[in-house]
């Protein structure tokens, strides 16, 4: 199909409508499902627009049931299709939790090869719109625990076009998680003619010498927001978006780290346990002697999420992380 | 009677609990081997179709025993027996055509026969060499499902995947296609089931839902999971229910027939529930003396469905002594083959646990592999 280059501003929002079309143009068997993708556009309108011009049979509003919407594109992909399947929020996951960690992680491996999952769980995740609970919820460990997934998460407008493309041409399952604070905020310059970095590749955005942040999803705007304000004050801070969590791509955290002899992790989940728990533990096998402090975690408390008057203090921000690159480079 | 403005009384609509499976019972032969009639699933068996559904109860029957013989002596783990489903498992088997497909639970050892499915390779599971061995799209069969339920929804999306590829309601009978998702009727009570009613009646997905009442779900009797007869549940969710005799494997055939051949067509999805009775126990690790009384099972004795095939065969002289005799030494071919293989098949490498845990590995688990490898190795060189 004719393709159309654009080099227009985007919100992250745009940016995977675009890439959904694209992959939907591309491959006529990839499919759309989930709660109000049709003719609502889905409740954050990612996928507005695409039933009107790919019809009912690939952008399939479902029943109100998300293990339902899995269990039934596990028996879409197993005909040959390539079902993205939108989770409407992180927090109503869970019902859908079995037929992912029990069925779509495990089919490949049961059948020696012979069932391929080539199947995109899209999870608008993580807080910060005010919502009310199970609405801001960060569930990526779970998933990154799980063999047989992978899982990425995409920061800004322009890898949320290429990525969303890359997840839907790998032939594994991958949840592919979307900072929902981030789909209608900044824009970025979008060219559709550009190669994008491998989808299972972690990216260093800003140069730094002092100490390495790494974050992901919305944190990475967190992260570049203190290494802007650290500069202020004389301090150089690195900052990776990791962009993939299963697998980890540790070769540019372990390079970065090697020369900065400090690493900080900022997510949203809670850090017990937590995506920055294992990066601490791979850092210290790795670079043990390149580091000058011990790994630290930046993220939410090991509380359940808060009502959304209070969750700006259960979130990492700015101050918290700076705080912990004081503490950091002070040790 | 009103219950205030409720509805009328349950017991009124559905009437009592019925044991034997009550006045809606699809029945085609009796467990005397009397040929019955039924107004809307009756049909014509020719004598080979009769001997065959013999020969394959007869054999299905043999793979288990010697898979419960096999778990006995050690050699497997663990088996699911199928002792007494056998007709219900043969009639929906049979009914099938070869572009029809399959999700089954662990207990389908006779569909997975009619599929074609060596069934050694069942036997891989439970001896913990596999997870599974065969090739669904080679069979049309898919894994054994052990998560009670979850395939029902595979079962509903492949139904869609066929809707989508234009093999349902062509007229062309070697193009229509079916899905056909076994569960029991401890499973009716799981939310996947019950999803999977909903999304296949929404979008009318060609697919036959399939249980198989063996009133049990390991302890628990049928009265746990339902208040009423469970193909009375269909028409709450928009499709056609009909209970058939599961012990008897014309009417199990008829009726799956007839069910396949509406979705095939585009008329959607329906239930059938195969009244039968699990004879053995849950699987062999279970002791059903625990919880049901022998006098139960002594009564199912009675509607054997292989013995009321064998009446009716020998009655109308479709078979004779010697068609028997040579039935007997092929089910004990089968069993000397399933034991002997069995006992061969050779345990999984270490290193292979690594392989196709993802299309693509990924360099981590490429890592681990290979860590693994040589740690491993370093024993192989202290052994030298």
């Amino acid at each position: 199909m004719s393709e159309t280059i654009t080099q227009d501003r985007i919100t992250l929002a745009k940016g995977l409508n675009m890439g959904l079309r694209r992959a939907m143009e591309d491959d006529p068997k990839v499919l759309v499902m989930g709660e109000d993708v049709g003719k609502l556009g889905g409740v954050f309108r990612i996928t507005d627009g695409l039933q009107k011009d790919f019809g009912e049979d690939r952008v399939i509003d479902s029943p109100l049931a998300e293990s339902g919407i899995v269990g039934t594109a596990v028996g879409l992909a197993l005909r040959g299709y390539r079902p993205v399947v939108e989770i409407q929020f992180d927090g109503f996951v869970y019902p859908a939790y079995d037929q992912i960690v029990c069925q779509v992680a495990k089919m490949h491996y049961r059948s020696r090869g012979r069932s391929k999952m080539p199947m995109v769980i899209r999870i608008p995740f993580g807080g910060g719109i005010g919502a009310v609970e199970h609405h801001s919820e960060s569930p990526e460990a779970q998933f990154a625990h799980t063999p047989g997934l992978k899982v990425v998460a995409c920061s800004n407008p322009v890898d949320g076009y290429w990525m969303i493309q890359q997840a839907i041409a790998c032939d594994d399952p991958v949840v592919f998680l979307e900072p929902k604070r981030q789909y209608h905020a900044d824009k970025a310059q979008l060219d559709t003619s550009a190669t994008p970095d491998p989808l299972f590749s972690s990216r260093v955005v800003r140069r730094g010498e002092h100490a390495t942040l790494l974050a992901y999803g919305p944190t990475v705007k967190t992260a570049l927001a203190a290494a802007e304000a650290a500069s202020g004050e004389g301090r150089s801070l690195e900052v990776i978006d990791l962009r993939t969590l299963s697998p980890l791509d540790m070769a540019p955290v372990l390079e970065s780290v090697r020369r900065t002899g400090r690493a900080i992790v900022t997510h949203e989940a809670h850090v017990n346990l937590g995506m920055g728990a294992e990066l601490a533990a791979r850092i210290t096998e790795e670079c043990f002697y390149s580091l000058e402090a011990p790994v630290l975690r930046v993220g939410g408390f090991d509380t359940p999420y808060p009502a959304s008057r209070i969750e700006e203090e259960f979130l990492p921000d700015l101050d918290r992380v700076l705080d912990a690159v004081d503490r950091s480079l002070d040790f | 009677m009103s219950h205030h403005g409720f509805g009328p009384d349950l017991v009124e609509v559905f009437g009592p609990s019925q044991s034997d499976g009550g006045p809606e019972l699809v029945q085609l032969l009796t467990p005397e081997g009397e040929r019955t009639h039924h107004p809307e699933f009756d049909r014509d068996f020719s004598a080979e179709e009769l001997r065959g559904f013999y020969r394959d109860m007869v054999l299905t029957r043999r793979i288990d025993v010697e898979a419960t013989a096999l778990q006995r002596h050690g050699e497997l783990g663990i088996w699911a027996q199928l002792l007494g489903q056998e007709a219900a498992q043969i009639g929906a088997g049979r009914a099938l055509r070869p572009q029809d497909h399959v999700f089954p639970t662990y207990r389908e050892h006779g569909v997975a026969w009619c599929r074609g499915v060596d069934p050694l390779k069942l036997l891989g599971l439970f001896r913990g060499v596999d997870h599974g061995s065969w090739d669904p799209a080679e069979h049309n069969f898919g894994l054994y499902t052990i998560v009670i339920g979850a395939q029902a929804l595979h079962a509903t999306g492949y139904a869609m995947g066929m809707q989508r590829d234009g093999v349902v309601g062509t007229g062309d009978p070697d193009r229509d296609a079916a899905v056909v998702a076994h569960f029991g009727d401890g499973a009716s009570s799981q939310g996947d089931v019950n999803e999977a009613f909903i999304f296949a009646a929404s979008y009318n997905a060609p697919v036959v839902f399939f249980c198989q009442n063996n009133q049990w779900a390991i302890s628990e009797p049928i009265e746990r999971q339902s208040r009423i007869p469970l193909y009375q549940r269909a028409l709450g969710f928009g499709f056609p229910g009909v209970r058939v005799d599961g012990n008897d494997v014309l009417a199990t055939y008829a009726v799956t027939q007839a069910a396949l051949q509406r979705a095939r067509e585009g008329q959607g999805p329906t239930f059938v529930e195969a009244y039968t009775y699990r004879m053995g126990a849950h699987t062999t690790t279970d002791d059903p003396t625990r919880y049901r009384l022998s006098d139960d099972v002594e009564r199912w004795k009675l509607r054997d469905p292989i013995s009321r095939v064998e009446v009716y065969l020998r009655r109308n002289g479709l078979v004779d002594d010697a068609w028997i005799e040579e039935l007997k030494g092929e089910a004990d071919e089968l069993g000397a083959r399933l034991r002997e293989g069995c006992k061969a098949m050779p345990d999984p490498q270490p290193l292979d646990m690594f392989a196709h845990v993802y299309a693509e590995e990924t360099d981590e688990l490429r890592a681990q592999r290979e860590g693994y490898a040589a740690y491993l190795e370093t024993f192989e060189e202290a052994g030298r």
